[in-house]
């Protein structure tokens, strides 16, 4: 990640005397560097099409981390043994921390948190339309755990190798955090299936509620997806939403089984001759109208959000206030401070 | 931007005695003694450190990539300063 | 339902054989449980911190004192029975850390009183040879974390805009009424009257001393209950904290015998 000065990208310069032979030149050397698979750091100079591309997919990733924390945030307080109540509470903490990777790793493109998060919360920049679903019962912690970091893990690892280097070291730190969330929810399904009858039936009707919208989260179909030709030229995006979806699907189904647990399709079986399993039809209505804010918790999320942006201004505007005040006291001439 | 916005503070880490600090990331904190305490907690909750530095991403100077070709190409240019440059017989050892 | 089994304080001893030390439960309860609460106030920030930063923070000291709470309960009996099946009236937490969390301020000034006297009352513990003080010594290094924390923050929301002076002026006043508690004697803990005596006065040291970096007043109120029956070292609690464990433990209670 970089620094402030390494905001200012060298390719405004050119922009500003509008001469396309350099506008040329560098992006000759911008595709070059890609297609040798270089990593583009911050001060190189990058097509503003490639930039904000990636603020909106960075920046859709923070948030999504951030909203994520509010549907399992919602059982921490009921957790029902203490060793589970760790384990969520720090796991949502990650969530916290994820988030932070992310907005530093957007910032390094020249755009402040505070601008993100105003994007966020005036609801001109998305987050992933997952988290706009309910967690009605505790197997919803093991579902998401299961099902939707799984299906987020499948997302993001290939992004450890995406072209813009910050943020492909941000995702290589998620992903490593990352993997304790998904086993976690496994491990909370099992519990639930191996109990008894009704935390069988608990973990069965979270996994019936949680699946398809997980399948959702790869994205429309690869015909109708609109970024993501482009996407993967830059090597922003390596594979396609459906590519990714039927892997997904394919590491799901033998877990499942030795869950004891059923998918909720009844078209899902294995296919002989394409090596892969086949599955049924996802209802892309309710993916577009969730989407569009139409969700079952679209409102709740955002309103939660903004008010607890709202209500911590004075603490923060306190700390500011107080640094101002010291300035120099405590910093001393460098600037720098040791632990 | 109102002036509540907190400045932007570079992390270092280091991750054990022996090693240097490594560039962690970037945090937010209103002072240099919150950015200690932050990077802490956020970039050393698994155990990944033993010591950090916070500086203030304003106080950095960066090279541009446009110098790229007069600040590093020289150095790739003396290939005598890496010990492969020189044949050594067979044989000798310790060097 | 089946109503869950109540399990006692003192109907869960450790093991106790014949001329066996007695293991002080009742010490490791009253510990525990204010491990334990605490560590559910605080986990309620989540998602609502006022800036990311401190939901990092403010999970990181929930955890480590679900940790010190998980080690003190299970020195007492089955931590989850401890925890999710006792009534009210069988909690000994200080009446302190089931307040509700309030603004930011209220629950940075609980932070300050208890991590003060929390890390006060492990310095003690660990430098003895009692049953607690292996786990003090691990816990005095997480709390001087948290001392340090509420500190950093009361200096800075009194020293910051009016509004935070005047917030966190009235958070500190609010709760003082609940730190005389602290320095009562808890059976088993083995401190005497001097040493808790002691104890208080560097309490109230500590504490001053913040509060006037922080530009604010120490409240002149009084700091313990007026009312006879005694307060959470005795199993006498607030109004929030009844409907803090029903929150708790619902879930735990409507599955008897089930394993999570």
């Amino acid at each position: 990640m970089a620094t402030a000065a390494a905001h200012r990208p060298p390719g405004a310069q050119a922009h500003g005397a509008e001469d396309t032979a350099v506008i040329e030149a560098y992006t000759r050397r911008f595709d070059a560097a890609v297609a040798a698979d270089e990593r583009i750091e911050p001060r190189d100079w990058m097509p503003d099409a490639y930039r904000a591309t990636l603020v909106r997919q960075i920046a859709q990733h923070a948030h999504s981390e951030i909203i994520g924390m509010q549907p399992e945030a919602n059982w921490i307080t009921r957790a029902p043994s203490l060793r589970r109540k760790a384990i969520l509470m720090a796991k949502v903490q990650d969530e916290a921390g994820h988030g932070l990777y992310l907005y530093s790793a957007a910032e390094t493109l020249g755009v402040g948190r505070d601008e993100l998060l105003d994007k966020l919360h005036s609801g001109r920049q998305k987050y992933s339309s997952i988290f706009n679903y309910p967690t009605l019962t505790w197997a919803d912690v093991g579902a998401i755990g299961w099902l939707v970091d799984g299906a987020a893990i499948t997302n993001q690892v290939p992004l450890c190798r995406c072209s813009y280097g910050p943020y492909a070291r941000a995702m290589v730190r998620v992903c490593k955090e990352e993997s304790f969330h998904q086993r976690q929810g496994y491990e909370l399904l099992l519990a639930l299936s191996n109990g008894t009858p009704e935390q069988h039936a608990m973990a069965q009707d979270a996994v019936d509620r949680w699946w398809w919208p997980s399948l959702m989260m790869f994205g429309p179909p690869d015909d109708e997806s609109q970024h993501s030709a482009q996407s993967m030229e830059w090597k922003i995006k390596r594979h396609s939403n459906d590519d990714l979806r039927q892997r997904f699907v394919d590491i799901c189904v033998p877990q499942a089984e030795s869950l004891g647990l059923t998918l909720p399709d009844p078209d899902l079986r294995w296919n002989e001759e394409r090596g892969e399993h086949d599955f049924g039809t996802i209802d892309w209505t309710e993916f577009w109208e969730v989407l569009k804010g139409n969700g079952p918790c679209n409102e709740q999320r955002i309103t939660q959000r903004r008010k607890a942006h709202e209500e911590g201004a004075w603490v923060r505007e306190a700390a500011a206030a107080h640094a101002a005040k010291h300035t120099g006291e405590q910093t001393g001439e460098t600037g720098a401070t040791r632990a | 931007m109102t002036h509540t916005d907190w400045p932007l503070w570079e992390v270092f880490v280091r991750s054990r005695r022996g090693l240097s600090h490594t560039h962690a990331g970037s945090l937010h904190a209103p002072d240099a003694e919150l950015a200690l305490r932050n990077a802490r907690d956020l970039y050393t909750r698994r155990g990944e450190g033993v010591s950090i530095w916070v500086v203030p991403s304003a106080a950095i100077t960066a090279s541009s990539p446009d110098e790229k070709d007069p600040f590093f190409e020289p150095a790739a240019d003396k290939p005598y300063r890496h010990p492969t440059f020189y044949e050594i017989p067979d044989g000798v050892k310790h060097l | 339902m089946t109503p869950p089994e109540t399990t006692t304080p003192t109907g869960t001893a450790a093991p106790a054989g014949p001329g066996a030390p007695v293991f002080p439960t009742a010490a490791a309860l009253a510990l525990g449980d204010d491990a334990l609460v605490l560590s559910h106030r605080l986990g309620e920030w989540a998602g609502h911190a006022p800036v990311l930063e401190e939901e990092v923070a403010l999970a990181n000291i929930a955890l480590d004192l679900l940790g010190q709470a998980r080690v003190l309960l299970s020195m007492a009996g089955d931590e989850d029975e401890l925890a999710y099946l006792r009534e009210e009236r069988a909690f000994r937490n200080l009446q302190l850390v089931e307040q509700p969390n309030g603004d930011f301020a209220h629950t940075i000034a609980r932070q300050l009183y208890f991590s003060t006297y929390q890390l006060l009352l492990h310095a003690e513990l660990a430098a003895g040879d009692g049953p607690f003080a292996p786990l003090a010594a691990k816990a005095v290094k997480e709390i001087a974390y948290h001392r340090d924390h509420a500190e950093q923050w009361t200096v800075r929301l009194g020293d910051g805009t009016d509004v935070s002076h005047e917030r966190m002026q009235r958070a500190c006043t609010a709760l003082w009424r609940f730190t005389g508690e602290m320095f009562q004697p808890v059976e088993g803990l083995g401190l005497d009257e001097k040493t808790l005596t002691a104890m208080e006065s560097a309490w109230l040291d500590s504490v001053t001393g913040v509060l006037g970096r922080a530009g604010l007043t120490v409240p002149d109120g009084p700091r313990g209950g007026a009312w006879a029956a005694g307060a959470g070292r005795q199993g006498v609690h607030t109004e929030p904290f009844g409907r803090m464990l029903a929150e708790m433990q619902h879930l735990h209670r409507s599955h008897p015998g089930a394993s999570w």
